[in-house]
């Protein structure tokens, strides 16, 4: 056939990941504590705790503070975490795409600098990528940088940024200060920095969600100096090293297991004998579930075989997303109840948190639309 | 991890088998009732339709895996043949010890709700009940059929001459689907023997048959968009430029993409020697390919427009297959009921550690 067809062997997880999922569900119930439903929290107790474990970083070289184990023993550890409803937000962001990205483009000093330390749970990162007017289309970044002495003088927006007022440093995204015929080339001139969020001309604000919680946040950069030593990779490069590090954003299972507790929650209320239409409803979504999961592994395979999967990924997380969604429909569908996020019956705070979250499936990370473009491109349409 | 080369071999001397034999002109024929015997000469010379038995009798002791895979292919070339059923069939009656025949041949029943049973006559039997939709009954030379004897399930081996055919239907792909009624069939002792193979674990399989032929029937009618739509031109450039054509594309890539994921979750669980995950996997397989060839028919055919409702254009091989192979063995709402009940019986708890397999009570 003529059309790249998108690949998904099926894999089996090997034996020394099989045995490490025993190891993750006993630290969690030794963490019963940390655990909760669809927060995403900031926990840098129980970051550390995992650093200690050895569970951030796993698949890094040990010089940088990483354990050389597989991308499939990596895997089973997020899974479980996530299904366990572990508060990952302090690491693993860096754990997934800041920290490779620093392997892959950064310095030997940067590396030793900042992997080890994101490995040991003792380093957040945030995502300085999207802007006021720079969303999807992200090579529209306005933020600019002009090169000084000794570093480099940023101005600029940052808006949507996750966990920026809980994180050290955030990769930041720009471009170099440019004349209108150079950026005619819409990819020229960008860059990313190691930014220091420390640094004085950093100013956070919160931006609070519709669910009323502090989550994501508005950056302004005001003359902020970058010292030399925290560009990351060239001038220039940006784009390239940023889709790089998307690729990581959206090979992870974490599109399709936040709401897992709500899936069991279901399974709960219908009782071990549900009728028919109530059985065909949760045996679609398991049957959903369990297929994501399937492709997810055979990712892990493909990152193990040192490929990058992009169209893949992009693929299961469009797919997961829709799943994700469809819950908190199914649900109300099967089960009505009046939504409510502080209600004592489990069920309903479910429902409300997930109907409130569900929105936000298909934006954070790239768009429906955003990733069906990227598909289309894999199928030579663009 | 990667698909093993025997496997890769097999299904690419299939795929130009196919090419080579299973033309439109020969689904055109055989959907006129007049079965494609050149194209079964040319498949049952590869040895594949019986390659699962052991050597000794005649097969090739091949991994159910790899005659998986090339269902799936089979599917893709919407092969107007019983290959799936002739597997099947050879499978229950040499695991039985009945002898086998070369030709095509079926099995059943095919139908959740069909019983059949045997009774003692003499130094016979006696068969009751209905086979309702036998692939290919009419043109196969055995029929292989479970039933329920005295002492439980009994693998039978009939001759399909002479056989009493109420109805000869045909599902929408015009594959045929023939009915066969037994009223107190007289049965020759010869023909039976006691089978390990219950009626579920052949239904399973069927289902899990269907499922791999139907991804491969889905790959074909997106090969078969992707292509279209970079070719035709409407307002001035190739419709797979505007945006929104794109966005049907790239669902109906995924959808294609979950079908054949799915399916290997249900071959997957073959061969372990665990029935109840063998019987979730493969639920769980036909439930996720009959949702995602719902969605993945309906884009393929709105990127088509009209040229894609005809008759003459190739895309109704595949989408009418896959309309008719959803609801066979099983559709995806019947199979879905039984992951449902299945999980919600083993309860909330137990959902994550049997997903991951390694559920240890």
């Amino acid at each position: 056939m003529a059309t790249p067809m998108f690949r998904f062997d099926p894999v089996e997880l090997p034996p020394e990941a099989i045995a490490l999922r025993a190891e993750v569900r006993t630290f969690i119930e030794e963490h019963q504590d940390f655990m909760g439903f669809s927060r995403g929290e900031h926990n840098r107790e129980f970051s550390r705790a995992m650093g200690r474990k050895g569970w951030i970083g796993m698949t890094w070289p040990k010089q940088y503070g990483g354990h050389e184990r597989s991308s499939f023993e990596r895997y089973v550890v997020i899974e479980e975490m996530l299904v366990a409803g572990a508060p990952l937000s302090a690491h693993y962001t860096g754990d997934r795409q800041s920290g490779p990205n620093i392997l892959r483009f950064g310095t030997e000093e940067q590396k030793m600098f900042f992997c080890p330390k994101i490995a040991a749970g003792e380093l957040t990162f945030c995502i300085g990528m999207s802007e006021p007017n720079s969303g999807s289309d992200v090579a529209g970044t306005r933020t600019r940088a002009v090169k000084v002495d000794g570093g480099y003088r940023v101005n600029g927006t940052k808006l949507w940024t996750s966990n920026a007022h809980n994180a050290d440093y955030a990769i930041l995204f720009c471009k170099m200060a440019m004349t209108e015929e150079e950026a005619q080339d819409r990819h020229a001139g960008a860059t990313q920095f190691l930014l220091d969020m420390k640094t004085p001309g950093v100013e956070i604000r919160p931006v609070i969600n519709l669910l009323g919680e502090h989550h994501f946040n508005e950056i302004f950069l005001t003359d902020v100096f970058i010292p030399d030593h925290l560009l990351l990779g060239k001038e220039g490069n940006g784009w390239n090293q940023l889709t790089s590090e998307l690729a990581f954003e959206r090979s992870a299972p974490d599109r399709f297991l936040v709401l897992f507790q709500m899936l069991q929650q279901m399974i709960r209320v219908a009782g071990p004998h549900p009728d028919k239409a109530t059985a065909v409803a949760l045996g679609k979504l398991i049957s959903q579930l369990a297929t994501l999961r399937s492709m997810s592994v055979s990712i892990a395979g493909m990152l193990a075989e040192g490929l990058q999967p992009n169209n893949e990924s992009a693929v299961v997380k469009d797919l997961g997303t829709r799943y994700e969604q469809d819950i908190p429909v199914v649900a109300r569908q099967l089960f009505p109840t009046e939504p409510e996020l502080e209600a004592i019956d489990v069920y309903a705070a479910m429902i409300a948190r997930s109907t409130m979250n569900a929105p936000r499936f298909s934006i954070q990370g790239g768009t429906r639309e955003i990733l069906r473009g990227i598909i289309a491109r894999g199928l030579g349409l663009r | 991890m990667a698909m093993r080369d025997e496997t890769r071999m097999l299904l690419e001397s299939m795929g130009r088998l196919f090419e080579d034999h299973c033309t439109k002109q020969v689904i055109d024929a055989a959907e006129t009732g007049i079965f494609a015997s050149d194209l079964w000469q040319a498949v049952s010379e590869t040895g594949l339709p019986l390659a699962a038995l052991p050597e000794s009798a005649g097969g090739a002791d091949a991994e159910w895996s790899d005659l998986y895979a090339a269902l799936r292919v089979a599917g893709r070339f919407a092969a107007p043949i019983p290959l799936a059923e002739t597997m099947l069939a050879g499978w229950i009656a040499s695991s039985a010890g009945l002898d086998l025949v070369d030709g095509p041949m079926t099995v059943g029943p095919v139908r959740a709700s069909d019983r059949l049973t045997l009774t003692r006559d003499g130094n016979g039997w006696r068969l009751n009940g209905a086979a309702s939709r036998l692939p290919y009954a009419s043109f196969t030379e055995r029929i292989v059929l479970i039933a329920d004897g005295p002492d439980g399930e009994m693998a039978v081996s009939l001759d399909a001459a002479g056989l009493p055919t109420a109805s000869k239907g045909k599902n929408i792909a015009s594959e045929p689907r023939d009915t066969l009624v037994f009223d107190n069939f007289q049965i020759a002792a010869a023909a039976l023997l006691p089978t390990g193979i219950s009626r579920a674990a052949l239904f399973r399989r069927g289902a899990l048959a269907r499922a791999t032929m139907m991804s491969g029937a889905l790959e074909r009618a997106m090969d078969l968009a992707v292509t279209y739509a970079q070719e035709r031109v409407q307002f001035g450039r190739p419709i797979s430029k505007f945006q929104a054509v794109q966005q049907n594309l790239a669902v109906l890539a995924e959808q294609t993409a979950v079908a054949v994921a799915a399916a290997n979750l249900g071959i997957q669980s073959l061969g372990q020697g665990d029935e109840e995950r063998e019987e979730f996997q493969i639920a769980i397989a036909k439930t996720r390919v009959g949702e995602a060839a719902t969605l993945a028919c309906e884009l393929a055919h709105q990127v088509h427009g009209a040229i894609g409702f005809t008759k003459e254009y190739s895309l109704q091989l595949a989408t009418r297959r896959l309309w008719s192979w959803r609801e066979e063995f099983g559709s995806d709402p019947e199979w879905a009921a039984k992951v449902g009940a299945y999980f919600c019986a083993q309860g909330a708890d137990r959902l994550w550690p049997i997903l991951t397999g390694d559920d240890v009570p």
